[in-house]
């Protein structure tokens, strides 16, 4: 009975799962796929992954998807970090004012937004990868103060001005004392923040104007003359990419927790 | 505390073992407790006392042995089907519910009447100091205040058996203090079974009608507080009570033991000849003497006051002593060390599994 | 210095980009070109073209919330129940498929039940009749499903770990059997969760435009594609800023309603 109950369960969560990698293994397939129909298997080939580095449409616009998503993650983590610091010292109204201010991007309808921000760009600059990368900023910077904020109300942060009452500079402080203990939530801000960029479409289609494209757009683009096949190895390499990344990651920090997990048992 | 005569078992446990991932956690053990008993289970974390409590609460299956309630074997009986409740050590109240419905949420399920619930969360609020705070959300509350709605809480299901799992160990010291006090109140007052796990000895020692001393799964010792304070039956006991003077000894014969080569009365017989023992002084039976008039000869490191008498350590050749006393002697000075036969403790080597623990 | 005024950058930022924007697309949508006021663009939403867009985009997006709902609570309750040791493994597992470019990953779906399409292929396989729900409402309902299901999944999944084993174990202490302490105890804690989720699964769901356009092959209209086009084809910006603030508010009381719900259910317990 128990462990009928079990297999019920694992069968329910490997459904789950295979409805949510089911595409990404047809993407990854179609990769390999010697056949530029989207339906029919023409036999394996790595065709598309080698004249995807040749192909200057969509080197430029993945130059440019990374572009934004590094440079918009890291301005977005420097402001939203001294962000969070600051509002983390303001009293109980400023604060919730600021922080209900805060969440509006990640509340607000992506289309809402990207309409707002082009609406207001047009006013005063021309629509292009400056008003894009500004619109980048913009949703990404909750994001890392929504990850950071958990971390610094946890540490102790008279520690930070015990530092500077002992004459450390607010530079010194922050190297030595702020950014050791709150590093993994400004860490994850951060690739919270690259996520956030660069899988967004909306908000880059109606910030960007003539000319910019990102990887999303291109392919927004494309939908009706049908995707090039590179696309698809270009999208299997990143995800390959992340996917080692993460996986890293993971292992590495779940060799401190599970160490952590026993200790807990032995308790 | 003076043992009360027990009426009759109310809970067995036989012959219980369980492991952890392949780690002993209980090894055999077997434990009767009375009705309306205050039963201590008393050790170092990880001595099995926990899993022990849990055991009887039906949390934990045991591998192999059973637990009897009044009679019936209850080993495969769920947690919710067993007439007993459980305070827990970190409250463990139900955040989402305030003061009123965390007690009523044991009678709600039983379908008790809206009327006995009422007259009940009354009791019980009044049973544990808390009048009036019915509305309170239970995340406001102090962590003294929190524990006693969970006794609260456990209490008015009216279980024949009360677990308290080190109940007391998140609160600060004088708030424990009076907590002891209030414990004891309400085990009068509702006069059923406590049967309560700590490793503090001290509120052990003031708590209970009879102790249950546990290392490494196993039942060191059983007894009154007292029998327990002034006859531990091995050195693990006499370590974990209250803090003492356990130095390795020879048995020379009946009543003289040797200790550092000095030869000592003492007034305990029947070991082996030249028997290695170990021999158990407490700081307070340790005397503070003229260096002639004392069996060891040693000078003072530190005296440190602590409110009703100087903690004294003095070193000899060969061991560090920790002595009680009213007076102080001067700190480098020589000082003799003395001990009255009778306050003398001589007890078997313990295992070797347990030698290791005493020394860590 | 003190240390709040190393918010200034932010506050900046958030003035700049976040508020005047907001004030910008009001004062669009109360505007004619000419800049005159005017009601017009903001009573457009009545019209019944947009009207129909707009009850759509409703009923969609309450379905897909509740379809979300009960895909995910399940599957979050059994992770709970495998007592994963690795809490993270199952964020990444979840997370994951969001790297691979997500319209991309719909353009899949479209393969995938197309009429020609994998689905259909195996389902021939195994001896069954064809499906024809690409270009339908069924396969827009799915697109949307699995675009969102993991921001319902993660939200919910946390609340439920988080729930303290010592509390599931003091309320079977008390006489809860698994059913009572689901209703009690797992349920109610894993409220704040779910309505994270629902804010995070409908507030897109009601205003997307991509997954109508790549799934419903351009029979269905939400509001969402109707507002993209005002902007894009239509440029009349001014009705689309109208639609927008229309729809933003819509969204805005929809969520104060959830949040009310959840407001009064703490109000209980905080006061």
């Amino acid at each position: 009975m128990v462990s009928l109950k079990r297999v019920f369960m694992k069968c329910y969560l490997a459904l789950i799962l295979l409805f949510l990698y089911a595409p990404i293994l047809v993407l990854v397939v179609l990769s390999f796929n010697d056949s530029r129909s989207r339906v029919k298997w023409g036999g394996f080939t790595l065709q598309w992954y080698g004249s995807l580095f040749s192909n200057r449409q969509i080197m430029e616009a993945l130059k440019t998807t990374l572009i934004l998503g590094f440079g918009s993650a890291a301005a977005a983590t420097v402001i939203g970090t001294l962000g969070a610091l600051g509002i983390e010292a303001m009293r109980r109204r400023s604060y919730r004012v600021v922080m209900s201010v805060t969440n509006i991007p990640i509340l607000n309808a992506d289309i809402v937004t990207g309409i707002a921000l082009m609406l207001w760009f047009v006013r005063f600059m021309p629509l292009g990868f400056g008003s894009v990368m500004i619109a980048h900023i913009t949703f990404n910077i909750p994001y890392v103060i929504l990850s950071v904020m958990p971390k610094l109300k946890s540490l102790n942060i008279s520690i930070y001005e015990a530092a500077r009452d002992l004459g450390a500079g607010s530079v010194y402080a922050f190297f030595h004392i702020v950014l050791p203990q709150a590093g993994s939530g400004i860490l994850a801000g951060f690739f919270m923040a690259l996520t956030m960029s660069m899988d967004d479409f909306v908000i880059t289609y109606f910030t960007k104007g003539a000319g910019v494209n990102t990887l999303s757009t291109m392919i927004y683009g494309e939908i009706r003359k049908g995707i090039k096949p590179q696309m698809y190895a270009l999208s299997t390499l990143l995800f390959a990419v992340i996917f080692v990344i993460l996986l890293l990651f993971n292992i590495l920090s779940g060799k401190g927790k599970s160490t952590d997990d026993i200790v807990e048992r032995s308790r | 505390m003076e043992t009360n005569e027990k009426e009759r078992d109310i809970l067995e446990l036989k012959n219980i073992s369980k492991s952890f991932d392949g780690k002993k956690v209980l090894d055999d053990l077997s434990l009767s407790i009375g009705k309306n008993e205050f039963i201590t289970l008393l050790g170092p974390s990880g001595c099995g006392k926990s899993t022990t409590l849990r055991i009887i609460g039906g949390f934990v299956r045991p591998d192999a042995g059973s637990v009897w309630f009044d009679g019936k074997d209850i080993t495969d009986l769920a947690a919710e089907k067993r007439n007993v409740n459980t305070v827990f050590q970190k409250y463990s109240l139900f955040p989402h519910m305030n003061v009123e419905e965390n007690i009523a949420f044991g009678l709600k399920l039983k379908k008790k009447s809206k009327s006995y619930i009422q007259d009940k969360i009354k009791y019980a609020l009044k049973l544990v100091n808390l009048e009036g705070y019915e509305k309170r959300n239970t995340t406001a509350l102090s962590g003294g205040q929190q524990q006693r709605i969970a006794i609260a809480r456990a209490i008015v299901n009216e279980p024949e058996i009360l677990l308290l799992d080190e109940p007391l160990g998140a609160l600060d010291l004088k708030l424990r203090h009076d907590m002891q006090q209030e414990l004891i109140r309400i085990k009068k007052e509702v006069g059923i079974t406590f049967v309560y796990v700590t490793h503090d000895q001290e509120e052990a020692l003031t708590m209970s009608d009879r102790i249950v001393v546990m290392n490494r799964g196993i039942i060191q010792q059983m007894g009154t507080s007292k029998s327990i304070y002034d006859e531990p039956q091995n050195a693990f006991v006499a370590d974990f009570i209250g803090e003492s003077n356990i130095i390795d000894g020879i048995m020379l014969r009946d009543r003289v033991v040797e200790i550092l080569g000095v030869k000592i009365p003492c007034v305990d017989e029947g070991f082996g000849e030249r028997e290695t023992v170990d021999v158990v002084i407490r700081p307070e039976d340790l005397e503070i003497k003229p260096v002639e008039c004392g069996f060891f000869s040693g000078q003072v490191i530190s005296v440190l006051f602590k409110g009703a008498y100087y903690e004294i350590k003095v070193r000899t050749d060969g061991y560090e002593w920790v002595s009680q006393s009213v007076n102080a002697p001067e700190v480098g000075s020589q000082v003799g060390l003395y001990v009255v036969p009778d306050n003398i403790q001589i007890m078997h080597k313990p295992k070797s599994e347990d030698a290791e623990i005493i020394k860590e | 210095m003190k240390r709040k005024y190393l918010a200034t950058p932010y506050i900046i930022w958030v003035v700049g980009f976040t508020l005047l924007p907001l004030i910008t697309i009001g004062i669009s949508a109360f505007t004619r070109d000419n800049g005159t006021f005017t009601w017009s663009n903001i009573l457009a939403i009545s019209e019944p073209i947009n009207r129909q867009a707009l009850f759509f985009s409703l009923a969609i997006a309450l379905g897909c919330t509740l379809i979300c709902i009960l895909l995910a609570y399940p599957a979050a309750l059994f992770l709970k129940s495998f007592r994963f040791k690795r809490k993270g493994f199952t964020i990444f597992l979840l997370v994951l498929p969001m790297w691979m470019n997500f319209i991309l990953r719909i353009l899949a779906w479209q393969m995938i039940l197309s009429k020609n399409g994998i689905l259909n292929f195996l389902l021939g396989k195994l001896g069954i009749a064809p499906l024809s729900i690409s270009n339908t409402w069924g396969a827009l309902m799915i697109g949307m499903v699995y675009d969102f299901l993991p921001y319902m999944i993660l939200p919910v999944f946390n609340a439920i770990s988080d729930i303290d084993e010592d509390t599931i174990e003091a309320a079977r202490d008390l006489g809860a059997g698994s059913m009572a302490v689901f209703r009690k105890i797992i349920f109610p804690l894993s409220m704040p969760g779910m309505l994270s989720g629902v804010v995070m699964v409908f507030v897109p769901a009601m205003t997307s435009f991509v997954i109508a356009d790549i799934l419903g092959g351009g029979k269905v209209q939400l509001i969402g594609n109707i507002i993209e086009q005002e902007f894009m084809k239509s440029m009349d910006w001014h009705l689309g800023a109208g639609l927008s603030i229309s729809l933003m508010l819509l969204v805005l009381i929809s969520l104060a309603f959830t949040m009310q719900n959840d407001m009064e259910d703490r109000g209980t317990t905080i006061w």
